[in-house]
């Protein structure tokens, strides 16, 4: 019943925001409706018992001929990807509260939209439903992005949402195909689990799902759609889709892809290591050399993810609890990164870095909070960077030494490229553009702050955050190798 | 059969109300009738009867001829102005839909293949001239003339195929042609073979299906396109209907012998269809290519056949109906201020035009099949009963022309929220509002909820 509330309530603010909320009062609704949905997640986290059991679950028919339900559930893994969505959520509203766009109430309405499509495949134990999820949450976005978005938004989203779209179309196929094998006839992950297919079917199911999860994340060389997509949406939009998008593509390997054909990962996991590796340093060196500060972001993005998906395709508990810290540690991280740059982009109007200088002396509180936040990207130990980044490559490393040494370069490299803009954006003297640069206030304060507090509490404490997957993620393992001895 | 009779009476009283002048009376008459018709529909459910062995109202007829008639109520609600507009004879347009409504029953109800030819051509007959009824315009005209003459050659076909059958079995009676068929399968006379294939010809031309389609975008786009909704919806359920009740039902032993004919069909359907609407910049032509690719994806029913077919069908066919009355509805309604039904007509409409905007997003999304619309779930039975068959290739094929789909769909939609036009203001009437709301409304249920209509046959 909580689950329910906790999936639904978004999807009540939308439609009362859209049809309600006038263009001044739609971002106040939206805040309010996310902030209850957090506190509907901090309620569950409470109550949460972190253990391997699938708790809060509710299961009802939903469309009885095609042997679909209605079937919610939270374990370990779930709650972190809920608890990433729902502290994000009010925090993105709350950036954007100096921006006025156009038609605010469906811009608004649009966001809250996309959460409960969003929660819907973080919490759903039927994979019809997670289906359901996938493309709930991406049609808001591709919405939100193609209407509030910059240069070239109608061709760089349409480029977006048909990759997005095809990876998903053929995930569909596979799930078909699975529902088709299970005798039960329904679409249960738990019955999924059971399936006993050969190598060959694991192996096309494996391509089937990889290609859809990989398509979002994105692994080299799915990756062409990000950088543009990630440049000229609006803020909000950037944020949404790196902060919390992407982990829907990690979140399915996990729960999706490694239990039901560990077969099928244990066969291609190399190619897939070998694919995310060098995007790791592929992106590291392309974001190098790039001018536009928002760019070099989505590159870093590129770069991080690629470590996760490395870590996970150890199927070592160090990996997959890295990737479990460092999806909530990436998504704090990258909207801070995406909004600090807002903020410059919104008073000044660019974000190059080469036209920039000096910030630090007209905006003290901006430079503290940036570095803060960039340190956390680079991984520094004490922030909430550098446990993610730790266990990741430790798993990666006891896979292959070599692919860990290579991995391990990313942390020089985005500790350059990111230093070598922090130090062009804020050192040096201050330009004819940046001298009556205005330091933050108000809302602004309010984010980045949190945001800086969040990336040192996990940075310092990480256990709780630890411990909330860690049976979960345990289980999941026992799960993986029971399947990968019994059946040879 | 009260069904039949309601809707033809109300077609000539329609007719005396036209020669009367009572101009006024004329669009509450009709939608009475059809109401009157739809009750019987209803009330006639799992009470299956046979009358004079040439009609079997049964609860596969009953719920194509319920959707046909609702589409064809909606379509009614939006003549208001329209006809007045395009021609003196109002009542004439009225009947003539009405008595091609009566055709489309016997469609969906024949028993005897000397009905179903009866059925085809009252149908057919009707939509010659509505498709010609704008005397004047020379679209029209070119439109009605191609419509008429292809349409009786592939009369013919499905003539020469139906007695090709009376000499294979000696009866035109659907259910004796099955038992013949049982019972000598392995030997089954000669004559099938090209009946079979004859009527597969007449029908495929009928629905619109490659590579029979010549006509369709042309008749489409020089018709009124309130008489292009009313053939690529009701007219083209009927024409599935039609066609699963002889191959699902008398030809279905035959199987193995017309599926791999069929097959090819489809697969040549569905590419040409969505690849050519890709290059379309009218956007009634558009819908004319869609419509030859939901084509495609209807036949997969037929190409795989299992006891889901027949509800398979009707999912889809209520899916593509309500987004494409929809879709028709905007169209008319934007065309009468622009007067022009290109797509780039529709760019900027979002901004004074918010519920058009929003009705014809969602309707583009459905046809596009969407999850959480109408569409969604028809394609998604139709992939399923395919799948369940192992036609891996066929669904590979379909997911890449969807693809395509998306696509051009969605260029309407970008269209009319991202592009820059004139800030036209329609005037839209009630009416219009009403089976806006009500087919999006339809739309999001059968998407949300589609339990009460899947297997509903």
């Amino acid at each position: 019943m909580e689950l329910l509330i906790l999936i639904f309530l978004p999807l009540v603010g939308a439609i009362a925001t859209a049809l309600f909320a006038k263009q001044n009062t739609a971002k106040v609704a939206a805040l309010a409706f996310s902030i209850f949905s957090l506190a509907v997640a901090i309620g569950l986290l409470c109550k949460f018992t972190p253990d391997a059991s699938t708790q809060f679950e509710v299961n009802f028919e939903w469309i009885k001929q095609l042997g679909i339900n209605f079937h919610l559930g939270l374990d370990g893994i779930s709650m972190i990807t809920v608890l990433l969505t729902n502290v994000l959520t009010p925090l993105i509203i709350l950036s954007s509260y100096k921006h006025e766009y156009k038609n605010a109430n469906a811009f608004y309405a649009l966001i809250l939209f996309m959460q409960t499509g969003l929660l819907l495949v973080f919490t759903a134990l039927d994979a019809f439903l997670f289906y359901i999820g996938w493309e709930a949450a991406l049609i808001p976005i591709y919405f939100i992005c193609a209407t509030w978005g910059g240069k070239d938004r109608i061709k760089v989203n349409m480029k977006f949402f048909v990759y997005t779209i095809a990876g998903s179309l053929f995930m569909l196929l596979g799930i078909i195909y699975l529902y088709l094998q299970n005798p039960a006839n329904n679409f249960e992950l738990a019955e999924f689990y059971k399936l006993e297919l050969d190598n060959v079917q694991q192996g096309w199911i494996f391509w089937a799902f990889f290609i859809a999860f990989a398509i979002k994340m994105p692994i080299f060389p799915f990756h062409t759609w990000q950088p543009d997509t990630y440049t000229t949406a609006p803020t909000p939009g950037t944020m949404l889709l790196s902060g919390i998008m992407l982990k829907m593509g990690i979140y399915g390997v996990i729960r999706w892809l490694l239990p039901i054909v560990p077969h099928g990962v244990q066969d291609w996991s190399c190619v897939v290591m070998l694919l995310a590796v060098i995007g790791v340093v592929y992106a590291a060196i392309i974001a190098f050399m790039q001018k536009d500060a928002k760019r070099l972001v989505a590159y870093s993005s590129i770069s991080h993810v690629g470590l996760i998906a490395a870590g996970i395709f150890t199927l070592s508990h160090q990996g997959l609890q890295g990737s479990m810290v460092q999806m909530l540690s990436h998504g704090i991280n990258v909207i801070g990164l995406f909004f600090v740059l807002d903020i410059i982009q919104s008073r000044l109007g660019t974000n190059k870095v080469d036209e920039l200088g000096g910030l630090a002396k007209v905006a003290p509180q901006l430079a503290i909070t940036f570095l803060i936040i960039l340190l956390g990207t680079v991984a520094l130990p004490g922030t909430n960077g550098f446990i993610g980044e730790f266990l990741l490559l430790m798993s990666v490393y006891n896979y292959n030494a070599c692919l860990g040494a290579v991995a391990g370069l990313t942390i020089i490299f985005g500790a350059v490229y990111m230093f070598r803009s922090y130090q062009k954006i804020m050192l040096g003297e201050t330009n004819a553009l940046t001298a009556s640069f205005k330091d933050i206030n108000g809302t602004e304060k309010v984010v980045l702050y949190t945001i800086c507090a969040l990336i040192i509490v996990i940075g310092v404490y990480p256990k709780p955050l630890l411990q909330i997957s860690d049976a979960s993620v345990q289980h999941l393992l026992e799960q993986i190798n029971h399947k990968l001895t019994g059946v040879n | 059969m009260n069904i039949i009779i309601t809707i033809a009476v109300t077609a000539l009283v329609v007719l005396y109300a036209g020669l009367f002048k009572a101009k006024k009376a004329l669009l509450p008459l009709t939608l009475l009738g059809l109401l009157v018709s739809l009750g019987f529909t209803v009330c006639s459910w799992d009470q299956p009867t046979v009358h004079f062995g040439m009609m079997q109202i049964d609860n596969f007829a009953l719920a194509f001829a319920g959707i046909s008639i609702i589409g064809t109520f909606l379509i009614f609600l939006l003549t208001q102005r329209y006809f007045a507009e395009n021609s003196p004879n109002v009542a004439e347009y009225f009947t003539l839909i009405l008595f091609a409504l009566c055709g489309i029953v016997i469609m969906v109800s024949y028993k005897n293949l000397s009905m179903l030819f009866i059925g085809v051509e009252i149908m057919s007959v009707c939509l010659y001239i509505l498709a010609g009824i704008r005397k004047l315009n020379f679209a029209s005209n070119e439109a009605s003339l191609k419509y008429f003459l292809m349409g009786a050659f592939s009369t013919g076909f499905l003539l020469f195929g139906i007695a090709l059958i009376y000499g294979a079995t000696g009866s035109f009676d659907i259910d004796v042609i099955q038992n013949v068929l049982v019972n000598s399968v392995s030997n089954v006379s000669p004559l099938f073979y090209p009946g079979i294939i004859l009527m597969m010809v007449g029908l495929c031309f009928k629905v619109g299906a490659a590579p029979f389609h010549f006509w369709t975008p042309d008749v489409y786009e020089g018709s009124p396109s309130l008489i292009t909704a009313f053939m690529s919806t009701v007219v083209k359920t009927a024409g599935f209907a039609a066609f699963l009740r002889l191959f699902a039902g008398a030809f279905e032993p035959l199987h193995d012998f017309w599926m791999p004919a069929l097959m090819v069909i489809v697969i040549i359907t569905l590419c040409l269809g969505n690849i050519t609407a890709l290059y379309q910049k009218n956007f009634k032509r558009m819908l004319a290519y869609s419509s030859i690719s939901h084509a495609g994806y209807l036949l997969f029913s037929l190409v795989v056949l299992t006891a889901n077919s027949a509800s398979n069908v009707l999912v889809y066919a209520a899916a593509y109906t309500f987004a494409s009355i929809v879709a028709f509805a905007v169209l008319i309604n934007v065309k009468q201020k622009t007067g022009s039904d290109d797509i780039e007509s529709f760019n900027g409409l979002a901004k004074r035009n918010p519920l058009a905007a929003l009705a014809l997003t969602i309707a583009m999304l459905s046809l596009a099949g969407i999850p959480l619309t109408a569409g969604f779930i028809g394609k998604y039975v139709m992939f399923l009963n395919v799948l369940e068959n192992y036609q891996i290739i066929l669904v590979v094929i379909a997911i890449l022309n969807a693809l395509v789909g998306f696509y051009y769909y969605f260029r309407v939609i970008i269209a009319v929220y991202f592009k820059e036009g004139k800030e036209i203001e329609l005037d839209t009437p009630m009416q219009y509002k009403v089976v806006l709301v009500v087919s999006t409304i339809v739309i999001l249920l059968l998407g949300v909820y589609p339990s009460f209509i899947l297997n509903l046959i």
